[in-house]
């Protein structure tokens, strides 16, 4: 079996470079790759363009990159979490590009899937419709979207082989399997590396096929960005 | 007039048995908390996930276990995970039954605003234009006019667009309107104690009510 392990996020990332386009999993905080945005900070890389749903908030995620001016171009579906974002915004430094969410699911999976564009009706009739193709079928508007093309998909999941399979963990799947499959690099980070043979085959959601580099991270915090519980006195 | 939970109480009545529901941010979560007892509905969550549960009891809630609102949450017997192409895909695809959402503005002939308001900072759009543009049933929960006193139910809309032609029904404090095929808000239902000229002087777009317009049965 060919394997895919590297020792650690800095050696993972090390030929990322300055104006390379990034693809980052997670949905808010939930399934980010922690590990790898850390090595990112550390190295220093520019200019980045990160495609992701969010942008983290201020002190983590994506937001870490944004402290270090490191992000030239965000394209992402929601934003809202984050002052140093939006101050990077209004000043000129950063560029955003807004998407519908399924839009952006669904670039990342022609990508993977090996289609150059999928056909969508959402933004039709709206500002994200501006200079697209729109093709009519069965009577309803599409429009026409491009797969995305990345030079690297950082993911994370919970569990994966030194084949570079993954098992992917309650919600924090999200965007990671679809990013994953995207990548021309795709490097991958698991909670627990084991030796291939010892995950299920079918139990596998993204096949090491589509995965490059794959490491075991250290000390993952996991936040939670809105903490929502029933009080158990409440009973 | 209804305060946030009546609506939401109003638009429960609207969830049927067997349905899939895809509810939005705001007065649309609280619907789940107004679900007729004896039925069975499933719960969207874009982000992922069939078969929305309540929040954790504390001291037990997941990181890797949120809603698309990013709050912890739990999931409950039959629920099934699924990556972010998937969940857009059966949006897609009209799987899902009902979206349930917060708008800025509808016009006459259903078109809504909800992300964006120029010269603030815009979050984005998140889902809702996917939504918008594929749900085959739409209800709009909000407020009958804004802040300001204006309308937000218009000949047509101000604000940047989400989505066109796509809503069919309204819910606010005071009334439920249809959005008629061929352009207008139909009346159908009056808030307890509000009257017809009431919600006619609080709606800019065309307004059309029978003689006899019912009002809403919350219990």
């Amino acid at each position: 079996m060919i394997n895919k392990v590297v020792v650690g996020p800095e050696e993972a990332i090390k030929d990322i470079k300055d104006g390379d386009t990034l693809m980052l999993g997670g949905f808010g905080l939930c399934g980010i790759p922690e590990n790898c945005i850390a090595a990112l900070v550390k190295k220093g890389v520019k200019q980045l363009t990160c495609i992701s749903n969010n942008a983290g908030v201020d002190d983590f995620g994506i937001g870490l990159m944004l402290q270090t001016r490191q992000v030239k171009k965000m394209i992402s579906s929601y934003v809202g979490e984050n002052a140093e974002f939006e101050r990077q915004l209004l000043s000129g430094e950063l560029e955003v590009e807004l998407i519908p969410q399924g839009t952006l699911a669904t670039r990342c999976l022609a990508a993977g899937y090996g289609m150059p564009a999928v056909f969508t009706p959402a933004g039709v009739g709206t500002e994200v419709a501006e200079g697209k193709e729109v093709r009519n079928f069965n009577g309803k508007d599409y429009l026409m979207e491009y797969a995305f093309e990345a030079d690297f998909a950082l993911v994370k999941a919970w569990k994966g082989d030194t084949a570079g399979n993954l098992i992917f963990r309650s919600t924090s799947r999200n965007f990671n399997p679809v990013m994953a499959m995207a990548g021309k690099v795709t490097i991958a980070e698991v909670e627990e590396l084991v030796e291939a043979g010892a995950l299920d085959p079918d139990q596998i959601h993204t096949p090491g096929v589509y995965v490059h580099r794959i490491f075991q991270g250290k000390a993952y915090e996991k936040r939670i960005e809105q903490r929502t519980v029933i009080s158990k006195l409440a009973d | 007039m209804l305060d946030k939970n009546g609506i939401a109480k109003r638009i429960a009545k609207e969830i049927k048995d067997g349905y899939y529901v895809n509810l939005g941010i705001g007065i649309p979560t609280l619907v789940a908390n107004y679900i007729p007892t004896g039925i069975n509905v499933v719960l969207q969550s874009e982000n992922g996930l069939l078969g929305m549960g309540p929040f954790p009891f504390e001291g037990e809630e997941d990181p890797d276990l949120i809603n698309a609102g990013k709050q912890t949450i739990t999931t409950l017997a039959g629920s099934s995970i699924f990556d972010s192409a998937m969940s857009f895909g059966m949006i897609r695809a009209q799987k899902i039954d009902l979206t349930i959402l917060g708008a800025m503005e509808v016009s006459e002939n259903g078109d809504i605003a909800n992300w964006k308001i120029p010269g603030k900072m815009v979050k984005g759009m998140g889902g809702a234009m996917d939504l918008v543009a594929s749900a085959k049933n739409i209800i709009v929960a909000m407020q009958h006019v804004n802040k300001a006193g204006e309308s937000k139910l218009l000949p047509s809309c101000t604000l940047p667009l989400t989505g066109v032609r796509c809503i069919k029904k309204i819910v606010t404090e005071l009334a439920v309107l249809d959005v008629l095929p061929e352009g207008g808000f139909k009346l159908i239902e009056r808030a307890p104690g509000v009257s017809v000229d009431f919600i006619s002087n609080a709606t800019s777009g065309k307004l059309y009510a029978d003689d006899d317009v019912p009002e809403m049965l919350l219990d």
